[in-house]
């Protein structure tokens, strides 16, 4: 599989009968990179990562995905594609509350028609890369599970067809820090081995530095930031230095 | 009580499963027409609160008025079973159609964009998604309408279509309460051991969240 790269060209997003959510917002994420989003609550982010795999749909401007402009995607067959190429991991509500870890791992290849064995071995692999015991694990329900697990059979879920994008909205909001902290470890080695496409939402700055490449800070439906890791904590931009201040005073309070 | 057995206990076991068959033929025909249009409702939601309405409506008409408003209609009024099945479907009709609708929306938005980002067809997130956790909710609907119609479809004796009803009104016209009771009682084990089976199955099939 090509490790596609994601592209937004001047993409405007107002919902039916609401306030505008995103302004022609242009930028261009390369293949392999990661790519974290900051933001306040309703500045757009979730909005700008649920266009890639067109769970939204622009109002105007155009986004592209390998090359492949999705925005106004609407074959069913083409649809699915774009979509299993693409892993999805958002908070541990993504879980499905009536199918087994093994089945929830692996419904994307269930969804592939792919026979029982397949699905099995690799729910196996997925989830022992994230850290779980499968034989332990794999007949349980989410509720059975911690948040941390849950959190854990998310990601393998989202990378269960080895996708070349990873889309992830505040996949790691609900854990307690240490959790948190071996999640990002464990996350950023899957990187090392397979690079993807990543693009994901955070309200955590620190988590943004350790895991992205590049940062992105969305206000009002616009980027008002785009910079790298190293240049963060030296950043004139008023916007950067809002979080850096924010991060610093929960530090030394 | 035993002397009331030796006297009418073939004509209880008869009318008994007479009720039933009132009973079990509407609650069927509820659920092939309430489900697909529990299910259909969701996909157009601008229908859901006048279709809900007409069937709320249904369920206000007493039902006494009911069987007597459908009577004099063609088809419908020529035999009495018939009637009194249609009659039934109809106040059976608004839990399945609601709690078919409600338990499906109620799915949170977020499943279902999960759904969505795994490629699932609409089918497929019905059948696999939306159906299998709202399925204790569906069924809830159908225990009430079943509890309901066990308990309407004494009325239906009024218009001669038979059922444990039978036993109450002669029992009212002759004022003999051991006749009542011979009605009112099977008729109320009826609804306590429907309720009591449903609910076991509407357990069974709950979907712990977390």
């Amino acid at each position: 599989m090509p490790t596609r790269g994601v592209e937004f060209a001047k993409v405007s997003y107002t919902p039916e009968g609401g306030l505008l959510v995103l302004r022609e917002v242009s930028v261009s994420l390369p293949a392999g990179s990661v790519t974290a989003l900051l933001g306040r609550s309703g500045s757009g982010k979730t909005t700008l990562l649920r266009l890639v795999n067109a769970l939204v749909r622009p109002t105007s401007g155009e986004v592209m995905v390998d090359g492949r402009p999705v925005g106004a995607m609407q074959a069913p067959e083409e649809l699915v594609s774009l979509r299993r190429g693409i892993g999805y991991a958002i908070q541990e509500t993504g879980l499905f509350p009536h199918m087994t870890i093994e089945r929830n791992t692996a419904l994307g290849l269930e969804l592939e028609g792919r026979p029982q064995a397949e699905r099995e071995q690799r729910s196996r692999e997925i989830l022992e890369q994230v850290g779980l015991d499968f034989d332990r694990i794999r007949t349980r329900l989410p509720w059975q599970l911690s948040g941390g697990q849950r959190q854990r059979v998310g990601l393998a879920r989202a990378l269960a067809l080895d996708p070349a994008v990873l889309l992830m909205d505040e996949p790691f909001g609900a854990l307690d820090p240490l959790t948190r902290a071996e999640m990002h470890a464990m996350l950023k080695s899957l990187l090392v081995q397979k690079p993807r496409t990543v693009l994901m939402v955070t309200h955590d700055l620190n988590e943004a530095l350790f895991l992205a490449d590049r940062i992105l800070i969305l206000a009002e439906g616009e980027i008002v930031a785009d910079l790298a890791p190293a240049e963060v904590m030296r950043s004139e931009n008023p916007h950067v230095k809002d979080y850096v201040s924010a991060v610093n005073q929960m530090m030394w309070q | 009580m035993i002397s009331i057995l030796q006297r009418y206990g073939w004509e209880i076991a008869r009318l008994t499963f007479e009720h039933l068959w009132l009973t079990v033929s509407a609650m069927l025909l509820a659920v092939v027409i309430g489900l697909p249009a529990g299910i259909l409702l969701t996909r157009r939601p601008r229908w859901a609160r006048p279709v809900i309405g007409i069937a709320n409506v249904i369920q206000t008409v007493p039902s006494l008025a009911l069987f007597g408003l459908l009577l004099p209609v063609p088809w419908l009024g020529e035999n009495a079973a018939r009637l009194a099945i249609v009659a039934l479907t109809g106040y059976a009709l608004l839990p399945i159609l609601r709690n078919t609708y409600v338990g499906i929306e109620s799915v949170s938005p977020e499943l279902i964009g999960v759904a969505d980002a795994l490629g699932m067809t609409d089918w497929q997130k019905l059948r696999k998604v939306e159906l299998p956790i709202a399925a204790s909710v569906i069924l809830a609907g159908i225990r009430t309408s079943t509890v309901v119609c066990v308990g309407v479809a004494t009325i239906a004796a009024a218009i001669g279509a038979g059922g444990l009803g039978e036993l109450i009104f002669r029992g009212v016209a002759s004022v003999d309460n051991g006749l009542v009771l011979a009605g009112a009682v099977p008729a109320a084990l009826l609804a306590l051991v429907a309720d009591g089976g449903l609910g076991w199955i509407e357990k069974k099939l709950a979907v712990r969240q977390s």
